[in-house]
């Protein structure tokens, strides 16, 4: 037996080949390759999910120039700064962007990149899944963009309600663009979903039993199990629409027995999952900081968590309430009406929990705190306007005005956005090594906090005042250029705001005081390790023995040793007590999910163009997945 | 003293008066006063409750707990909490509830459909309405658009159908929105309870022109009503002038008679808003422009600047053809 051959544990092996040599090991079997082609085809999870929030914050950034083109033009009535044409596009692309190019991507790419830290392992499960869902999300979103660049951007409505957005009423190629890109934002977010949901059932540390998961894990599960339900429904309803418009299929046709409605149900059945799918993780992460800067643990961690899985079965139940002017019968609408409003309770019971850990522990006012209280302040109030739409006769006088546009900016800004800013200020110093800046932060937090309800609060009124929205001018006899003027102007700071973040971000990525391994004294396992964390995420799995193991276990952390080094192996454990039951490979580096993602990115936008496409198309795509599943003759009992 | 009101007040009173024909804060129908009364109830209710939460947040934030406490105390507190927050949740549930009954009867109050209603058919365009006027004799039923007339305090049952994408019929002053969804019919009944005009406004993005897409709403006395009734069913006024029937002779021999109706004439067409009495009606183009000689005078020679995307092409007219329709269109009354 060669020393390359023989069975590597990391049990004894620092007694027989010195110190350091655990560590040299792992590194070697799980680093990925320098260079260009390394590079792309790396499955390391850090690497992957710090790719995917870097490009969801770049459409971030983008998104927010449309809105604030948007404003530029809503300035003053009868404005001609932007065509009908024009601000179409604008508004649908900021839309579709924000949703599925932003929120839902980066709320996946925190769960690829702090799940498998958080869960004590070594990488995700299915990580070339994961790389190819990197792809195919990038492509989908450059496909988005440059469309739009070349005048052929959507601009139907980020929901595309047919028959705008069918053969008849939608010429060219637009819709098709839209249908398309929501395709590929699909398929990167099963492929996500899929991952995170087996990465938490079968790979938590030894000990980590349901009780001991950290809230933010659950909130990801919730997510991945929301994504693998809701989405379905809209790539039915996308690929429908498509059909429509392409091989002259008549599924919305009312003149051939279509029927219009079945779009819209076949939309928010995804849509409103979609809103939870977003918020739900903010809600998880913003548990998982907050002990940090209170400095106890979370008080009702079994309410929070049982109102997470809540907040998930109820999310499927009222997708009508975006419906509710369409014309339903009367049970349909006290139905839906009382189960919007059921929604407020596990949310309700999340602020209380919240609070109470906020009161029985004593608030360090660090940056991602100040995040948490911009949350309380901004999401509470959309939750009283969620309420307010959530009531049938009410929503017939608030839906589709400017009331709205405040309301879901007042939830999936205050609510989603605030806590992942507040996560990103937070995890930053794991993820780079090295803190943001506490003086620019609170002026990021005061400029966006600001910024935000002085831009946002007055849309309430507008809304009220009769101001529809997705309109591109208004007359001035109606009396809203004033108040619409004030809600242009600031938006500059909430421009400001972000661009501060932004400048923050870059220059601490390359010049921030060095962090060390537990900047914030957190109890949670991705501080078990160093920052950034090394390839191979721990060079041993730890053992869990309660719900905040490094405030617990201050003296040492338990471990556990045997997993292979020269090999790349994880520690599988059972889903409820998270008892060690096999050692598993972990797949290596591979450029084929690349290959996979450009192909299957071939056919989608091909597709736009002729149904042959999936025919032809399949080919390419076939063959990358033959190389990607390629036997490479390991004997199955070596793991 | 009257003149201090009359210079300070009226200006104040005006403004309110404009600001509030589109607005739902301000109901003029038995079915608007209804969600009005629900609103406040949610605003003052919800306005509560957020500042109860932000008052107990502030008071978690603000309070110095001491800083060691034994094992026992703390276990105390902790049950406290807990017990505060299981009643915070109880008194959620509560509300909920009340809000949910309060919007439950809220819809039975409004909802309730009359016999003896007054029927007008609304279909919405690309971008602009169409105005039917249903009753059992044939000779009352007429066609207009962009203008709906109604009679004080009688009931009213809009059907609402859409002929081409979705809209949403919107007259925040007298009822909740609702769709008009093509290959379905939906119902909006209420009852307007003060004289005024007002305005509607497409709620569902309809495509390029969806911001221009209004509808004037006018409520008058029944005595004024009928009056407006007998001029629409009438067919259109004769024109008088040399001018105005040279208009008539362009608007029956261009293009303008292949898509408009002008009852009374040769001018049959049915894409387009029905011209009957287009010079009664306050504006032109869906709430664009003013119905004056020179507004309708640039709306035809221009329509594609004025509102790009509209589905009314450019008739290249002479300068004398031009000032000859304008101003027979005004006339009809």
């Amino acid at each position: 037996m060669t020393p390359a051959e023989r069975d590597l544990r990391d049990a004894a092996l620092e007694a027989t080949e010195g110190a350091g040599a655990l560590e040299r090991r792992l590194e070697r079997t799980w680093r990925t390759r320098e260079g260009f082609w390394g590079a792309l085809s790396t499955v390391d999870h850090k690497i992957i999910g710090r790719r995917y929030i870097v490009t969801a914050f770049a459409f971030l950034a983008l998104g927010g120039v449309l809105a604030m083109l948007m404003r530029l033009q809503l300035a003053r009535p009868e404005s001609r700064f932007l065509s009908a044409d024009l601000y179409n596009q604008i508004f649908t692309i900021h839309g579709a962007n924000m949703m599925f190019l932003f929120a839902v991507p980066v709320a996946e790419a925190m769960a690829v990149y702090l799940v498998p830290l958080l869960v004590g392992t070594r990488n995700i499960a299915f990580p070339r899944l994961g790389a190819f869902s990197y792809w195919v999300y990038l492509f989908g979103g450059i496909m988005l963009w440059v469309a739009f660049i070349l005048q052929t951007g959507p601009d139907v409505g980020w929901f595309a309600y047919v028959p705008l957005s069918g053969p008849q009423y939608a010429s060219g190629k637009r819709a098709d663009v839209w249908a398309q890109m929501i395709t590929f934002t699909e398929i990167s977010a099963l492929a996500v979903a899929v991952e995170i949901v087996v990465t938490v059932l079968k790979q938590r540390a030894p000990g980590m039993s349901l009780d001991r998961i950290p809230i933010v894990v659950w909130a990801m599960l919730v997510m991945a199990f929301m994504i693998i339900l809701a989405m379905p429904a809209v790539v039915t309803g996308s690929s429908v629409l498509i059909m429509d418009r392409l091989v002259g299929t008549h599924f919305f046709n009312p003149a051939e027995g279509g029927d219009v409605l079945l779009w819209q149900h076949l939309f928010w059945f995804f849509g409103h999952p979609e809103v939870y799918i977003i918020f739900l993780p903010s809600v998880g992460m913003l548990s998982t900081m907050l002990p940090s800067f209170v400095r106890r643990p979370i008080f009702g961690y079994l309410a929070l968590v049982m109102s997470i899985m809540a907040i998930g079965v109820l999310a499927f139940g009222l997708w009508v309430h975006h419906m509710f002017t369409t014309g339903l019968p009367r049970l349909g609408e006290s139905f839906f009406t009382a189960s919007s409003m059921a929604i407020a309770v596990p949310a309700g019971t999340q602020i209380f929990c919240w609070i109470a850990t906020i009161w029985l522990g004593r608030p360090v006012f660090r940056v991602p705190f100040l995040f948490i209280l911009a949350f309380f302040f901004t999401f509470v109030l959309g939750g009283m306007t969620g309420v307010m739409v959530a009531s049938v006769p009410l929503d017939t006088q608030l839906h589709d005005t400017y009331f709205v546009v405040a309301h879901f900016h007042y939830v999936l800004v205050g609510g989603a956005v605030f806590p992942l800013l507040g996560a990103i200020y937070y995890w930053f110093p794991k993820i780079t090594g090295r803190m943001m800046s506490e003086r620019i932060g609170r002026w990021v937090v005061g400029l966006l906090f600001l910024g935000f309800n002085f831009t946002f609060f007055p849309m309430h009124i507008l809304g009220l005042q009769g101001m529809p929205r997705r309109i591109y001018a208004y007359p001035p006899e109606l009396g809203w250029g004033g108040m619409n003027l004030f809600v242009s102007l600031c938006s500059i700071a909430l421009a400001a705001g972000f661009l501060l973040f932004f400048v923050d971000a870059v220059r601490s990525a390359r010049k921030g005081p060095p962090a060390g391994d537990n900047p914030w004294d957190a109890s949670t396992l991705e501080w078990a390790t160093t920052s950034p964390p090394p390839p191979y995420n721990f060079a041993r799995i730890p053992v869990v023995t309660s719900a905040a193991p490094l405030w617990d276990e201050r003296a040492a952390l338990p471990v556990a040793s045997g997993l292979s080094v020269n090999r790349r192996e994880l520690l599988i454990t059972t889903m409820g007590t998270a008892t060690p039951e096999v050692r598993e490979t972990s797949p290596q580096n591979s450029i084929w999910p690349f290959w996979a993602a450009l192909a299957t990115s071939v056919m989608l936008v091909w597709s736009i163009f002729s149904p042959w496409a999936l025919v032809w198309a399949s080919i390419p795509v076939a063959i990358t997945l033959i190389g990607w599943f390629w036997p490479r003759g390991t004997p199955e009992d070596d793991a | 003293m009257s003149a201090f009101l009359l210079r300070c007040v009226l200006p104040l009173l005006l403004l309110a008066g404009c600001s509030g024909w589109q607005s739902a804060l301000d109901p003029r129908a038995d079915a608007a006063q209804e969600l009005h009364g629900l609103f406040w109830l949610f605003t003052i209710t919800c306005g509560i409750v957020w500042a109860v939460v932000m008052l107990v947040l502030a008071g978690a934030l603000l309070r110095r707990p001491a800083a060691a406490r034994p094992e026992e105390e703390r276990g105390r507190a902790e049950r406290r909490s807990g017990r505060v927050v299981g009643g915070a949740v109880a008194a959620t549930v509560l509300v909920i509830a009340g809000l949910t009954l309060a919007s439950f009867f809220a819809t039975r109050g409004i909802s309730a459909d009359h016999p003896e209603a007054l029927v007008v058919r609304l279909r919405g365009f690309q971008w602009w309405w169409e105005v039917t006027y249903d009753d059992p004799s044939p000779n009352w039923v007429f066609i207009t658009a962009n203008e709906l007339h109604l009679p004080l305090g009688r009931p009213v049952r809009l059907e609402l159908a859409a002929a081409d994408v979705i809209h949403s019929f919107w007259v925040p002053n007298l009822a909740g929105k609702q769709d008009m969804i093509p290959g379905r019919d939906n119902v909006l009944a209420f009852t307007p309870t003060q004289a005024g005009t007002y305005r509607a406004q497409c709620a569902e993005f309809c495509g390029l022109q969806h911001a221009h897409m209004a509808l004037q709403v006018v409520v008058e006395t029944p005595e004024e009503f009928g009056r407006w009734r007998a001029t629409q069913v009438a067919a259109a006024a004769a024109p008088e002038s040399a001018e105005e029937v040279a208009g008539r002779a362009v608007l029956e021999g261009k293009a303008c008679a292949a898509c408009h109706t002008v009852r009374g004439t040769a001018a049959a067409g049915t894409l387009g808003p029905d011209l009957t009495h287009v010079g009664g009606r306050r504006n032109i183009a869906a709430g664009m422009l003013p119905t004056t000689r020179g507004a309708m005078a640039a709306w035809i020679a221009d329509p594609q600047t004025i509102k790009p995307g509209n589905n009314m092409p450019m008739v290249p007219l002479s300068a004398d053809e031009l000032q000859a329709v304008s101003a027979y269109l005004v006339r009809l009354r």
